[in-house]
């Protein structure tokens, strides 16, 4: 016997779309305390020199008390609800993106949304470093699709919690501190067409050194974030330019009509190596922001955004190449207006 | 046309001179990478590129520590160059 519908398909509505959207607000938050050098070192055998010449880092921030995770989502949000001039309480969608929010279970987001009175859909991404870049991507796309009107994009971190004080290749470069984005409704396009992708051939580059489960029934000491610094700067360098580049080609930008370019902070050899190989010119302002916040993951990008913003550095209205790359292995880069 | 290890020596030497500004004479087969040209990961892997590219080889991340010295690269060079 055929099963038969009842022939009410057709009756069917979808969601109504809207043309486009664009990134209304930015803020940041930077934990208070500010972690020089000179603590790192003798942990693992190095100098100031030493750290400067491999990172660009020259400081760090690592969070404390009252500055959890959720804490400092909130702290990020704050102003860049007030520069898109949205109510916490009048989101349509919640994104966090973050690799440091200790449950397994729930999601950050919904806690972040509890804290604005919002009971709106909340949820988190697991992306690493390349986390809000995907949130921008996905919060254009349910904008422009009709399912938000506005929607809060958070990149946010307490890596200290997730990083071995001893392991040489990784103990000064991560930092703590929180990102924010507001993706609105807009007349004229602000957000262009993303390039993402993933390589999960890769995925012990970087990742977490042992699983939940073998720490578990091995009794191992708390796991950290591990990588593998060659493989990973070669990936970024001479795989993320040519996305990167590939960004601009589908938003029908050159490199000529930037105003600033805004990689993930993971390193500030990565950060100069990737502005060669896309041959910018000297007037375009590239985000150096890891000097002084270090590598915050997720955090990196609207955290270097917000820097160039409220410094002046980057004029409001122009345009900025960003691109996340890291863990999974997974990147996603777009051309955005500033905000 | 393979080359010669003299011929990819001088190209490694000048490819060494691009990235850390050494002078070419001091890029000499028994020399470290690491202890004697002072040259860190991270510029060892710019010069893995340009010399994937020059010599039309490529050099796995898993090779890479074990060309410790300057003679150990164009050996790999030579052996794997079409």
């Amino acid at each position: 016997m055929t099963v038969t519908s009842k022939g009410f398909a057709a009756a069917l509505r979808s969601a109504t779309p809207w043309q486009h959207a664009r990134i209304s607000g930015i803020g940041g938050y930077r934990p208070r305390r500010v972690v020089p050098n000179s603590e790192i070192v003798e942990r693992i055998d190095s100098s100031d020199e030493w750290i400067r010449e491999r990172s660009g880092i020259i400081e760090r921030r690592w969070a404390g008390d009252g500055e959890s995770v959720i804490d400092m989502s909130v702290f990020a949000a704050e102003p860049a609800l007030e520069m898109a001039g949205v109510k916490g309480s009048d989101l349509d969608a919640i994104l966090v993106a973050t690799v440091s929010w200790p449950y397994q279970t729930p999601a950050a987001a919904p806690l972040v949304a509890e804290r604005f009175g919002s009971t709106a859909m909340a949820v988190d991404i697991s992306a690493a470093c390349a986390g809000y870049c995907h949130g921008i991507t996905m919060a254009n796309d349910m904008v422009r699709g009709g399912s938000a009107e506005n929607v809060l994009v958070v990149g946010v971190e307490r890596l200290s919690d997730f990083t071995s004080r001893d392991d040489r290749g990784t103990a000064f470069i991560f930092g703590d501190g929180a990102g924010a984005a507001v993706v609105s409704r807009s007349e004229t396009p602000g957000i262009g067409p993303t390039i993402w992708g993933s390589d999960g051939e890769k995925w012990e580059a970087i990742s977490q050194t042992e699983s939940w489960i073998d720490v578990h029934e091995q009794k191992l000491d708390w796991p950290h974030i591990g990588m593998q610094g060659q493989t990973v700067f070669r990936w970024a360098v001479w795989g993320m330019a040519p996305v990167a580049q590939r960004a601009l080609d589908a938003a029908g930008v050159t490199v000529d009509q930037l105003d600033a370019f805004i990689p993930h902070q993971a390193n500030v050899r990565i950060v100069d190596a990737m502005a060669k190989q896309l041959g910018l010119p000297d007037d375009v302002a590239v985000a150096r922001d890891i000097a002084y916040t270090g590598n915050t993951s997720a955090a990196s990008v609207p955290l270097a955004m917000e820097r160039m913003v409220r410094q002046g550095e980057i004029p409001r209205g122009g345009l900025a190449l960003q691109i996340g790359f890291g863990a999974g292995l997974s990147y996603a880069a777009q051309v955005v207006t500033i905000p | 046309m393979a080359q010669s290890e003299q011929e990819i020596l001088a190209g490694l030497a000048e490819i060494v001179n691009e990235e850390t500004g050494l002078e070419p004479s001091e890029v000499q087969s028994d020399k470290s990478f690491t202890d004697d040209l002072d040259i860190d990961s991270l510029s060892m892997m710019t010069i893995v590129v340009n010399a994937e590219e020059k010599f039309g080889v490529r050099i796995p991340d898993d090779e890479v520590k074990n060309l410790s010295t300057v003679g150990d690269a164009v050996g790999f060079i030579a052996k794997n160059q079409a």
